[in-house]
C-alpha cells in the first residue's frame, strides 16, 4: 500500500537513533582529542633514528652516516653530515657518526625508501601524526635530536618488526663475537699468520663505504 | 490550594497575561495599547527566535544521531552554546553581493521573508489567554500572509544574477504555489465544521472531553486524521523541507537561491524557513490538534500555554524526522503527487466533513454507521488512488550496466 515504504524508513531511523545511545556497534565515533584511536601496527609516517640507551640518545645512535638513505631518498629530504671523528657504538667499535642528520618533513613522503635500504637498522618509520606547527619552514625540519628515539619506543608502536630486528642484531653480535674468538685462538696458534680478518660488521661497512 | 490549581484560570495560567497587564499599569491609559502591542511582539520575537535557534542544534543532533554519530558537542555544554557560536559566525562572516545583482531587491528578499514569516504568529493561540490579534477571519489572514514568501523567494532568486538562483526560484514558485492548493483544501473541512475563521473559536469548538479522557479534538474524526495528514504533507512542501527541499537541491542547483547569499542574509532565510515551518506547525496544532486544550480534565493544571509548546515540538520533531528518513523527490513526481493524489483528496475530504457535519444529530446504531462511512470515505480513495498512480512504478527493478 502507499505509504507503507516511508514507514518503514521512519521505523529505520528510529532504530538508528535509538541504536546510537546505547549501540556500540552503531555508535563508532571517537571523540579524537580525548579519545586517541588505537593504529594499526602497519601504520607509519615520517621516519626517526633509533639508539639503543635512552640515557645517551646521541651516543648509541644505530646511524653510521653511510648517507645510503640520503642517497635513496627519492624526495631528497634526508641530510647528513659525516663526523671527523670516529666513536664507540653500542657494540663498543669505532664508528663514524652523522654530526648532522636533518629529515625536512615537508618535503618526505612516507615511501619507507630509507628504512628499507639501511643495512643498520638505523632508521624506522614513526606513528605521531600530531605534527602541526605555527611554522612551515624551521619546525618542520626535523634534526638528530629531534628524530632520535629509543628502541624501547620502536618496540612499543612496531612490536613485530623491533622483536624481529633485535633478534637478527644479537645473532649478527654473537656471530661476529665467536669468529673474533675463533681468530684469537687461531692466531695463539699460529703467531706469524696473516692479519685477523675483521669482524663482519666492520666488513660490512667497508663495502657500503666503498659503494657508489 | 490544590482545587484552586485545578481551576481553568489558575495563576500559571494567568501569568503571561499579569506580566503584561504590570508593565502597561506603569503607563499612562493611552500608551497602554502601543506598548502591550509591542511587548507582544517582543514575546513572540524572543520566544520564536530562541525556539529557532535550538530547533537548529536539536536538528542537528537528532540528524547526528540517526547517522550514528554525536552532533555539535564542542561549544559548551553538550553544545549547548553551538547556536550562538553560528550567530557570530554568520555576522562576522563577508556580505557578498554578485555584481551583476539587483542589490536593493538582493538586499530585500530576506528582509521580506522573515517579516512576512513571522506574520502568520500574530493569530496563532498559545494559549487560554495567548493570542496577539484576535481576528474573525484569522485562518484566511494566515495563509494569506503565508503565501507572501513566495515572492521573497523569487525575489531572491531574481535578483541574484544566477542561473542556479532562478531556476530554482521558479521551481519554489512552481512548488509552493502546487501545494498552496492542498493546503488550503485541507483546512476548509475544519471551517466547515466549526463555523468560524477565528483560531480561538476553532480551538474552543474542540474543547471538551468524551468520558473524560477522549478529547473533542479534529485528529480523532475520520476527516480530521486525514486532513491532519494532507496538511502536514501539504506543509512539508510549503517550508521547503525535506523531501520537498527541491528549490534547495544541492545535486543540481548548489544552494537553490540561497546560492548567491552568505553571512547574516543567509541566516535570515533560514531564520524564515524555521518561522514558516513553526508557524505551519502552530496552525496544524491549532486546527486539529486541540489548539492549547489539554488531552484529559486531568492534565488542565498544567497551564494551556505549556500543551501548545508540547504539541508544536512533537511536530517539529517530526518534521526533524522525516527529513532524516526520506530522499528528495524529483520535480514531476512531486508535481504528480500535489495534484493527481493530494488535491482530489483533499476534495473528498471536504465531501467527507461535509457529511460529517449534516449528520452530527444521529445517535445510537446510525453512528456507528456514520463512522464506517467517514472512515471508507477516507480509507478507499487513499488506497484506490495510490494503486493507481503507482502502478507500474512499483516496486521498481535496478538494472545495473
Amino acid at each position: 500500500m502507499l505509504g507503507t515504504g516511508i514507514l518503514q524508513g521512519l521505523i529505520v531511523t528510529a532504530k538508528n537513533f535509538v541504536g546510537s545511545f546505547h549501540d556500540p556497534a552503531r555508535y563508532t565515533t571517537l571523540e579524537y582529542p580525548e579519545v586517541k584511536p588505537a593504529l594499526p601496527e602497519a601504520y607509519r609516517n615520517f621516519p626517526f633514528l633509533v639508539c639503543d640507551n635512552a640515557t645517551d640518545p646521541m651516543g648509541t645512535l644505530r646511524c653510521v652516516a653511510c648517507q645510503i638513505c640520503e642517497k635513496e631518498c627519492p624526495p631528497q629530504c634526508i641530510y647528513i653530515e659525516k663526523s671527523r671523528d670516529k666513536k664507540p657504538d653500542a657494540t663498543g667499535k669505532l664508528q663514524i657518526y652523522p654530526a648532522v642528520f636533518a629529515i625536512d618533513t615537508s618535503v618526505c613522503m612516507s615511501c619507507q625508501i630509507c628504512v628499507e635500504v639501511c643495512p643498520f637498522d638505523a632508521i624506522k618509520m614513526d606513528q605521531v601524526f600530531e605534527i602541526a606547527t605555527t611554522d612551515r619552514y624551521a619546525a618542520l625540519l626535523l634534526d638528530r635530536g629531534q628524530l632520535t628515539k629509543p628502541n624501547a619506543y620502536f618496540h612499543t608502536i612496531h612490536p613485530t618488526e623491533a622483536a624481529e630486528v633485535d633478534a637478527r642484531l644479537t645473532a649478527d653480535r654473537q656471530a661476529a663475537e665467536e669468529k673474533a674468538r675463533a681468530a684469537a685462538l687461531a692466531k695463539a696458534k699460529t703467531p706469524a699468520a696473516s692479519p685477523a680478518p675483521a669482524a663482519p660488521v666492520a666488513k660490512r661497512d667497508q663495502t657500503l663505504e666503498s659503494a657508489p | 490550594m490544590i482545587a484552586a490549581a485545578l481551576t481553568p484560570d489558575s495563576f500559571l495560567e494567568r501569568l503571561p497575561v499579569l506580566a503584561r497587564d504590570t508593565v502597561t499599569g506603569l503607563l499612562p491609559e493611552s500608551w497602554c495599547w502601543l506598548a502591550g502591542s509591542l511587548l507582544e511582539i517582543i514575546a513572540i520575537l524572543a520566544g520564536f527566535g530562541l525556539l529557532f535557534a535550538y530547533l537548529t542544534l536539536a536538528e542537528r543532533k537528532i540528524l547526528g544521531r540517526i547517522q550514528n554519530r554525536p552532533g555539535p558537542n564542542r561549544t559548551g555544554w553538550f553544545g549547548l552554546l553551538q547556536p550562538f557560536a553560528d550567530g557570530v559566525k554568520a555576522l562576522t562572516k563577508e556580505d557578498v553581493v554578485p555584481a551583476g545583482a539587483d542589490r536593493v531587491l538582493h538586499f530585500l528578499a530576506p528582509v521580506v521573508l522573515v517579516a512576512v514569516s513571522l506574520l502568520g504568529f500574530a493569530v496563532l493561540p498559545f494559549g487560554r489567554h495567548l493570542v496577539a490579534v484576535e481576528l474573525d477571519t484569522a485562518v484566511l489572514y494566515f495563509f494569506a500572509a503565508g503565501t507572501a514568501t513566495e515572492l521573497a523567494v523569487f525575489m531572491a532568486g531574481w535578483a541574484s544574477h544566477n542561473k542556479y538562483s532562478l531556476l530554482a526560484a521558479m521551481r519554489a514558485l512552481a512548488q509552493l504555489i502546487s501545494y498552496e492548493l492542498p493546503l488550503l483544501l485541507s483546512v476548509v473541512p475544519v471551517v466547515l465544521v466549526a463555523g468560524t475563521l477565528s483560531t480561538t473559536k476553532i480551538v474552543a469548538a474542540q474543547g471538551g472531553w468524551s468520558l473524560g479522557f477522549v478529547p473533542h479534538w479534529h485528529v480523532f474524526t475520520p476527516w480530521g486524521a486525514a486532513g491532519f495528514g494532507l496538511f502536514m504533507v501539504a506543509a512539508l512542501a510549503e517550508s521547503n523541507r525535506s523531501p520537498f527541499d527541491l528549490p534547495e537541491a544541492e545535486s543540481e542547483l548548489i544552494a537553490g537561491h540561497l546560492t548567491e547569499y552568505s553571512g547574516f542574509k543567509y541566516a535570515l532565510f533560514f531564520m524564515a524557513e524555521y518561522f514558516g515551518m513553526c508557524a505551519l506547525s502552530g496552525m496544524a496544532v491549532t486546527l486539529f490538534l486541540g489548539g492549547w486544550g489539554a488531552p484529559s480534565a486531568l492534565l488542565e493544571w498544567i497551564p494551556s500555554y505549556a500543551w501548545f509548546t508540547a504539541k508544536l515540538l512533537v511536530l517539529l520533531l517530526g518534521f526533524i524526522w522525516i527529513r532524516a528518513t526520506l530522499p528528495r523527490l524529483r520535480l514531476d513526481q512531486l508535481m504528480k503527487f500535489a495534484w493527481k493524489f493530494l488535491v482530489p483528496l483533499t476534495l473528498l475530504n471536504l465531501a467527507n466533513a461535509a457529511g460529517w457535519s449534516l449528520t452530527a444529530g444521529w445517535t445510537g446504531p446510525l453512528q456507528l454507521v456514520r463512522w464506517a462511512v467517514a472512515l471508507s470515505l477516507v480509507a478507499v480513495p487513499f488506497v484506490v488512488l495510490g494503486r493507481t498512480l503507482s502502478a507500474g512504478s512499483a516496486p521498481r527493478t535496478y538494472r545495473f550496466a
